[in-house]
């Protein structure tokens, strides 16, 4: 297996085993689904209207909360200037991870969404339009977040400050995202959005290793 | 690039500065001051009355926001690609003031938008977008806080900018698309009386002045600050 595999594997393993953080996100994500009718009433217009909106931030805020762990594991135990060391360059490591956070977080609650969509009373096109939305859009929350992950990482209390960091970061993506679901609750085609979210995703793909490596270098002192 | 790195050297930037901050202080107040004049005397607009007024420290403080950022900016590239070392020192001194401008646009904008538009806040592009800019900075500066040892503060700070910099034209254009209420420009397109405009770029020019006059003084206090910890640290050795 490439070096590049092993480590995707590895990080997927990680973090499947160690306190499934899938899981952990998934469950999140259903809670804020779940809290969402509980404040604003459960008028079943209302919640369609709002649905692509609310998932929206309420994956990109469960995509958050393991985003702190991305690296800090790796470099607390010192499997971090391993991996450093190895033959694989830093930027394709950066990749790897993000790639890993992606198919443990982004994944999964791109798959849970229609679920939610459905208890939302969301139609069935709006529907698709936001696991399309997800599927492409939530790459570049892993590559956004793996920015802030490499930049906190030597912190004690990372995950807080991490938030501050990539939330404003991220607002394209929710408002392309959340912007494409509302567009096909009108009638009005939702490709428009959808392109420019993948546009962002594939910048935000292309762009990160590169910013998270020099981040990952500098907190390892090199 | 020899020219750049003359006053990289902080002492050398010690005596420029000293010697340049008296004018562009008395510059500053002469531009706002007149400003201010030609402003209050200008007749009141036939729509917005003297809440026009506003305006004068509406867009400039806008303006400056977004030029602070690109300061940073600036500043950040020349940290980490050339090793400036007196540019990471820049940076983190313009943050602050960078943020007050934003808050500035903000706050004027949502006293301006209560008589014109009847609210303090809509969720416009340029509101949104500039409510973002000061989340922008504020962790920027937050940033900076966490990370005890300077150089690596410095170091994270600069990629952050860089990051932001690359960022906020799609935040821009994104929310752009996303809704608009506020006015485009109407500067350049010639919109704007000439009794009005007149005032305005003036206090723009004071208020880019203000920026650099203070920048200058937060840098001269960062590196006495850090000549005072150094001396300190010798006399207790």
């Amino acid at each position: 297996m490439s070096p590049f595999a092993t480590l995707l594997v590895r990080d997927v393993k990680l973090a499947a085993r160690s306190g499934g953080s899938a899981a952990l996100a998934l469950s999140f994500f259903a809670l804020v689904a779940t809290l969402m009718p509980l404040g604003v009433g459960a008028d079943l217009r209302l919640l369609a209207r709002i649905a692509g909106g609310v998932l929206w931030v309420g994956a990109v805020l469960a995509a958050l909360l393991s985003l702190d762990r991305l690296f800090q594991g790796d470099y607390e135990d010192g499997s971090l200037d391993l991996i450093a060391l190895s033959p694989l360059p830093l930027e394709l490591t950066a990749l790897a991870k993000i790639f890993a956070h992606w198919l443990s977080t982004g994944l999964p609650l791109t798959l849970l969404s229609p679920l939610l969509a459905l208890m939302f009373n969301l139609p069935p096109v709006p529907t698709l339009v936001l696991f399309v939305s997800l599927l492409i859009g939530t790459p570049a929350v892993s590559a956004v977040g793996a920015i802030g992950a490499s930049l906190t990482l030597s912190l004690k209390r990372g995950g807080l400050i991490l938030p501050l960091l990539i939330l404003p970061l991220l607002s394209p993506a929710v408002i392309f995202g959340a912007g494409a679901v509302s567009a096909s609750m009108d009638g009005l085609g939702a490709a428009g959005g959808l392109e420019l979210l993948a546009a962002f995703a594939f910048g935000a793909v292309l762009l990160s290793p590169f910013a998270t490596a020099a981040c990952v270098r500098l907190n390892l002192g090199g | 690039m020899n020219w750049l790195f003359r006053y990289a050297n902080p002492h050398e930037f010690m005596r420029l500065s000293g010697a340049v901050l008296p004018f562009t202080a008395i510059a500053t107040a002469l531009c706002i001051g007149l400003s201010l004049y030609l402003g209050f005397s200008a007749p009141p607009d036939y729509q917005q009355g003297r809440t026009v007024l506003i305006l004068y420290i509406h867009v400039p403080a806008a303006t400056c926001a977004m030029t602070v950022y690109g300061a940073i900016a600036v500043c950040s590239l020349l940290s980490l690609v050339w090793r400036h070392p007196l540019s990471d020192t820049a940076a983190r001194a313009a943050a602050p003031l960078g943020a007050i401008f934003t808050a500035l646009g903000l706050i004027t904008g949502a006293l301006w938008g209560k008589p014109m538009w009847g609210t303090y806040w809509v969720w416009d592009a340029r509101l949104t977008s500039f409510l973002l800019l000061l989340f922008i900075y504020f962790g920027y500066m937050a940033l900076w806080n966490a990370i005890e040892d300077e150089t690596k503060a410095a170091r994270a700070a600069a990629i952050l900018a860089l990051v932001g910099a690359v960022n906020i034209p799609i935040i821009k254009f994104s929310v752009e698309w996303w809704s608009t209420l506020h006015q485009g420009e109407s500067i350049v397109s010639g919109k704007l009386a000439p009794v009005f405009l007149a005032p305005l770029l003036l206090m723009m020019a004071g208020y880019m002045l203000l920026f650099i006059t203070l920048w200058m003084v937060r840098i001269r206090t960062a590196i006495l600050e850090r000549r005072a910890t150094v001396l300190m640290q010798r006399g207790t050795a």
